[in-house]
C-alpha cells in the first residue's frame, strides 16, 4: 500500500514537471535565446534594436495569430499570404475612395476569401490543405489581374500611421496592433464560448458534434478570422511600405505555420494557443535579428532557421511522448 | 498428450487491471471439426482468441497445438505456425489489389528481388478457386462487398497455410444470401481438412454448421457439447443461469410522468418500427445482442444519425430532432458507448469537458464567468465523487470510471431530463461499476429518466425497472423487472424461441 502511494506521488511529480515544461518550455527557450543574443551582440539590447524586432514581427505575428485559430481546429490555411497580398492591392488600388473606406473594403474582401475557404472545407468536404492551396493560387491570380501584374504605388493618406507611426517616438504602432490582436485572440480562445468550441472541435470533432456544437460554423469562423487578420496585416503593410503587390505575401503562410508550431500549438489541433504563438513569432524574430546583427549570410540564415524550427518542435514532441 | 485434438488450451488465466478476463479456461478442439465458441458479451471469447493468436500473453496456462507446446510471442509467428484469425474488423489495404492483399507481407519474389506478380496472381487465383470464388485478383480491395472482403481475409490465412481458422462473428455484417455462401465456404474448408473455431451468438447458425460447441461465461469455461446432443434451451441455460448478486441498488424510485416517447422509429435497413417510452424516475433497459440496432436507435433519438420515419415526443409534445443540438435543447443527454472517441475531448480538462454543453449559461455578454464555471464544476466533482486532483486535470489521465462520471456531469450540468446511457459501465472496473449504478439510482430519485443500453444481461436485469429487447433491428419483447430473468431476456434477444 505504501509503495503504491510512493509511485503515485512520483508519477504526479513527473506530470507536474512536464506540464510546466509544456506551458513554459518555449518561453524558457526564448529567454535563453534572448540572453545568448545579448551576450553575442552588443547592439542587441539597445531599445532601438528591440523595437525594431517588435516592428519586424508584427505583420507575420498578426497573420500567425489567425493561423493559430485554424490550426487549433485541426485545419490549415495556406491562403493567408495571398489574402494578405490581395489586401495591399485593394487598399492601394482603391485609394481614391479615401483611406478608411479602402481599408474597410480590403478587410471585407479578405473575410469573403475566408468564408469561401470555410465553406469549401465544411460544405464541400475538401481537405483544408487542398481548399486553401487552391485559394492561395487563385487569389494571387486575381491580384495579378486586378493590378495588371504591376505593383500599385501609394497608399491613401489618412491611415499611414498604422504602418509607419510610433508611440512616444519609439514604440512602433504596428507592434501595438499586434499586441492588441494577440490579447484579443487570447481572451477569445480562453474566455469565450467560441474559443472553447475551437479547442473542442480540434480535440474531438465527433465528440463536439454530439455535445451540440455546430462544427461547421466553428470551422467557417476560424477561416474567416484567419483571412480577416491576414487582410488586416495587408492593410498595415500597404500603409507601411506605401505600395501593394500581388506576390508580396508569397511564403508567409509557411512562416506563419512555423511560428504557430514553434509556439507549441499542435498541427493536429486541440491544444496550444495565442500566447504560444506570440512566443513562437518572437523566437523566430529574435533569431532573425541576431543573424543579421552578426552578419550571417542570407543563405546560411535559412539553414539556421530550418534547424531551429525542427529542433523546437522536436523538443515538444519528445515531451509529448514522454508523457505517454 | 491426446492426438485427437489439434488445439488444447489448458487452464488459461488472463487478468487486466481490475478485471479477470479469463480464469482457468480450458478449451480443446478436434482435428477437422467446426467448433463454436459461445458466450454473451464480456464472457471472454475475444480474450481467449487473442491469447490463442498471441496478441495477448496469458498470465498462466499452456497451449498445445498439434500436440506441441505452443509458445509464440507475437501474432506473426502464431500465423506462421498455422493459426489464422479473421477478426470482425478486416485488415485489408483498400487500394491494393486482391492478390496484393492476400500476400501482403508474404509476397513471392523473383530472383532480382522484385515482387513476382505473375506468381502472386496465379497463386491468389488458385486460393480463390479453392474457396469457390470467381474474382479478378487485380481488383482493388475497396471495390469489394463486405462478404467478398471477408473471403479475401480467409484467403489470406490460407496463403499462410493455416490449419486452424478462427472466425470472430463472421455473419454479423452479412446479408442472408451472403451468410449462405459463407456457410458453404466453411463446409468446403472443413472438407479440405481445416479446423474452424466459429464465434457467434446467433444460436441457429451454430445448429446449422457446427459440430461441437463450447460455452464461456464471465471468463470461465462452462462446458463443451456435441451439437447433435443439445437444443437451444440447453445452450441458453449454459450461457446464463446466474444468480443476481447484491451489488445493484434495490431501492427503486417513484415513477412519475411520461417524459420521452418514441413511436414507430424506422431507419431503412437498420431498425424498424421501434417504439418505447420512459417515465420520470425510471430506468429503462434496452437489451439485445451486439448488432441488434440498439445504439442506432438511440443515436437517431438523439439526432446523431438520421431516421426515415417515426415520432419522438417529450411530455407529449412532438420534437423535431435533426441534429444533436435539437435533442440537447430539449433536455436529452447522451453518453455514448465509446467515451474516448465520442463522449469526451480527452485533451481538455475536466472543467472544460463538463461545461462544454452549458457555456451559454455561464457567460455574461461574451465572456465566460470563470468563478461561476469553477463553482459549477466543483459541485459536480463533489456530488459525483470524481477523483481528479483538480478541475484542470486533463480527462485523458482519468480512469474509465471517472471519465464516465465526467460524461454524466456534462449532461447533468445541462440539466438533462432524459439521460441515454450506452454501455455506461463498459471498460470500468467492478468497484466503479457499483458507483455508477448507485449514481443512476440517485438520479432517478431526482426525477431523471434513464434509458440504458447494456450488453451485460446481469446489469440490465439488475438495474432496470423495465426492459425492452431488440433483435436484428426489430422489437422482440418487453419485460418488467419482476419477470426479467436472464433466460427470458436471452430468448427475446436471439429473436424469440418457439
Amino acid at each position: 500500500m505504501k509503495e503504491k502511494t510512493l509511485t503515485n506521488s512520483r508519477y504526479h511529480n513527473r506530470i507536474e514537471f512536464s506540464s510546466f515544461f509544456e506551458k513554459y518550455g518555449m518561453l524558457v527557450v526564448l529567454g535563453v535565446l534572448f540572453l545568448a543574443c545579448s551576450l553575442i551582440s552588443s547592439v542587441f539590447l539597445r531599445p532601438s534594436n528591440l523595437f525594431n524586432i517588435t516592428r519586424q514581427v508584427s505583420v507575420i505575428g498578426i497573420i500567425s495569430i489567425g493561423m493559430t485559430f485554424v490550426i487549433l481546429t485541426g485545419g490549415i490555411d495556406l491562403s493567408v499570404g495571398s489574402v494578405y497580398a490581395f489586401a495591399t492591392l485593394v487598399i492601394t488600388g482603391l485609394k481614391h475612395l479615401g483611406a478608411v473606406p479602402a481599408a474597410v473594403i480590403a478587410l471585407v474582401i479578405s473575410m469573403v476569401w475566408g468564408l469561401l475557404a470555410g465553406i469549401l472545407v465544411t460544405k464541400g468536404r475538401l481537405q483544408p490543405f487542398i481548399a486553401t492551396l487552391g485559394l492561395m493560387t487563385g487569389v494571387v491570380g486575381f491580384g495579378l489581374t486586378f493590378s495588371r501584374g504591376q505593383p500599385i504605388l501609394g497608399a491613401p493618406e489618412g491611415l499611414k500611421f498604422i504602418g509607419q507611426g510610433t508611440l512616444f517616438g519609439i514604440v512602433p504602432f504596428q507592434s501595438i496592433l499586434f499586441i492588441i490582436t494577440a490579447a484579443a485572440a487570447h481572451i477569445i480562445l480562453n474566455r469565450t464560448r467560441l474559443g472553447r468550441h475551437v479547442y473542442a472541435v480540434g480535440g474531438n470533432e465527433e465528440g463536439s458534434r454530439l455535445s451540440g456544437i455546430s462544427v461547421d460554423n466553428v470551422k467557417i469562423t476560424v477561416y474567416v478570422v484567419s483571412s480577416f487578420l491576414a487582410g488586416f496585416a495587408g492593410v498595415i503593410t500597404a500603409n507601411h511600405m506605401n505600395f501593394g503587390e500581388a506576390n508580396i505575401g508569397s511564403g508567409m503562410e509557411l512562416d506563419a505555420i512555423a511560428a504557430v508550431a514553434v509556439g507549441g500549438t499542435t498541427l493536429g489541433g486541440g491544444s496550444g494557443g495565442a500566447a504560444g504563438t506570440v512566443i513562437g513569432v518572437l523566437i523566430i524574430g529574435v533569431l532573425n535579428n541576431l543573424l543579421n546583427l552578426i552578419n550571417v549570410p542570407g543563405y546560411t540564415q535559412k539553414i539556421v532557421k530550418g534547424v531551429i524550427i525542427i529542433a523546437a518542435v522536436l523538443l515538444q514532441s519528445v515531451q509529448e511522448n514522454r508523457k505517454k | 498428450m491426446n492426438d485427437e485434438y489439434i488445439l488444447d488450451m489448458k487452464k488459461i488465466t488472463k487478468t487486466f487491471p481490475g478485471v479477470k478476463a479469463l480464469s482457468d479456461v480450458s478449451f480443446a478442439c478436434r482435428y477437422g471439426e467446426i467448433h463454436a465458441l459461445l458466450g454473451e458479451n464480456g464472457a471472454g471469447k475475444s480474450t481467449l482468441i487473442k491469447v490463442l493468436s498471441a496478441a495477448f500473453q496469458p498470465d498462466s496456462g499452456e497451449i498445445y497445438f498439434k500436440g506441441k507446446l505452443f509458445a509464440h510471442q507475437n501474432p506473426i509467428s502464431a500465423q506462421q505456425a498455422g493459426i489464422g484469425v479473421i477478426y470482425q474488423e478486416f485488415n485489408l489495404v483498400p487500394y491494393l489489389s486482391i492478390a496484393e492483399n492476400i500476400f501482403l507481407g508474404n509476397e513471392p519474389v523473383t530472383k532480382a528481388g522484385l515482387v513476382d506478380r505473375k506468381k502472386m496472381d496465379s497463386a491468389a487465383e488458385e486460393i480463390l478457386k479453392g474457396l469457390g470464388l470467381n474474382l479478378n485478383v487485380r481488383t482493388s480491395a475497396h471495390k469489394l462487398s463486405v462478404a467478398e472482403q471477408q473471403m479475401i481475409e480467409i484467403a489470406k490465412t490460407l496463403s499462410l497455410n493455416a490449419e486452424l481458422i478462427v472466425m470472430d462473428e463472421p455473419t454479423a455484417t452479412l446479408s442472408d444470401h451472403e451468410i449462405e455462401f459463407l456457410f458453404s465456404t466453411i463446409l468446403r474448408l472443413k472438407q479440405q481438412g481445416k479446423t474452424i473455431i466459429y464465434i457467434s451468438h446467433r444460436l441457429e447458425e451454430i445448429f446449422r454448421v457446427c459440430d461441437r460447441v463450447s460455452v464461456l461465461k464471465d471468463g470461465k469455461y462452462i462446458g463443451s457439447k456435441d451439437v447433435s446432443d443439445i437444443d437451444k434451451e440447453i445452450l441458453i441455460h449454459m450461457m446464463v443461469g446466474r444468480t443476481l448478486s447484491d451489488y445493484f441498488p434495490v431501492n427503486k424510485a417513484k415513477r412519475g410522468d411520461k417524459v420521452l416517447e418514441v413511436k414507430n422509429l424506422t431507419r431503412k435497413g437498420v431498425f424498424k418500427n421501434i417504439s418505447f417510452d420512459v417515465y420520470e424516475g425510471e430506468i429503462l433497459g434496452l437489451s439485445g445482442l451486439v448488432g441488434a440496432g440498439r445504439t442506432e436507435v438511440v443515436r437517431a433519438v438523439f439526432g446523431a444519425d438520421p431516421f426515415d420515419s417515426g415520432e419522438i415526443l417529450m411530455y407529449g409534445k412532438p420534437l423535431k430532432i435533426r441534429k444533436p443540438i435539437n435533442a440537447i435543447r430539449n433536455s436529452i443527454g447522451f453518453a455514448t458507448e465509446d467515451r474516448k472517441q465520442q463522449g469526451l475531448v480527452l485533451g481538455l480538462s475536466v472543467k472544460k469537458n463538463i461545461t462544454l454543453t452549458v457555456l451559454e449559461h455561464i457567460r455574461k455578454y461574451f465572456l465566460l464567468q470563470m468563478k461561476k464555471e469553477k463553482a459549477l464544476v466543483n459541485y459536480f466533482i463533489k456530488t459525483l465523487k470524481i477523483a481528479a486532483k483538480d478541475q484542470d486535470v486533463l480527462v485523458r489521465t482519468l480512469s474509465g470510471g471517472n471519465q464516465q462520471k465526467v460524461v454524466l456531469a456534462k449532461w447533468l450540468a445541462h440539466d438533462s431530463k432524459v439521460l441515454i446511457l450506452d454501455e455506461p459501465t463498459r471498460g470500468i472496473d467492478v468497484g466503479a461499476k457499483t458507483e455508477i449504478y448507485n449514481l443512476m439510482r440517485e438520479l432517478t430519485k431526482k426525477g431523471k429518466a434513464i434509458v440504458m443500453i447494456s450488453s451485460e444481461l446481469l446489469e440490465v436485469i439488475g438495474i432496470s425497472d423495465r426492459i425492452i429487447v431488440m433483435n436484428q433491428g426489430r422489437f422482440t419483447g418487453e419485460l418488467s423487472a419482476e419477470n426479467a430473468t436472464e433466460e427470458a431476456v436471452m430468448k427475446f434477444a436471439i429473436g424469440g424461441v418457439e
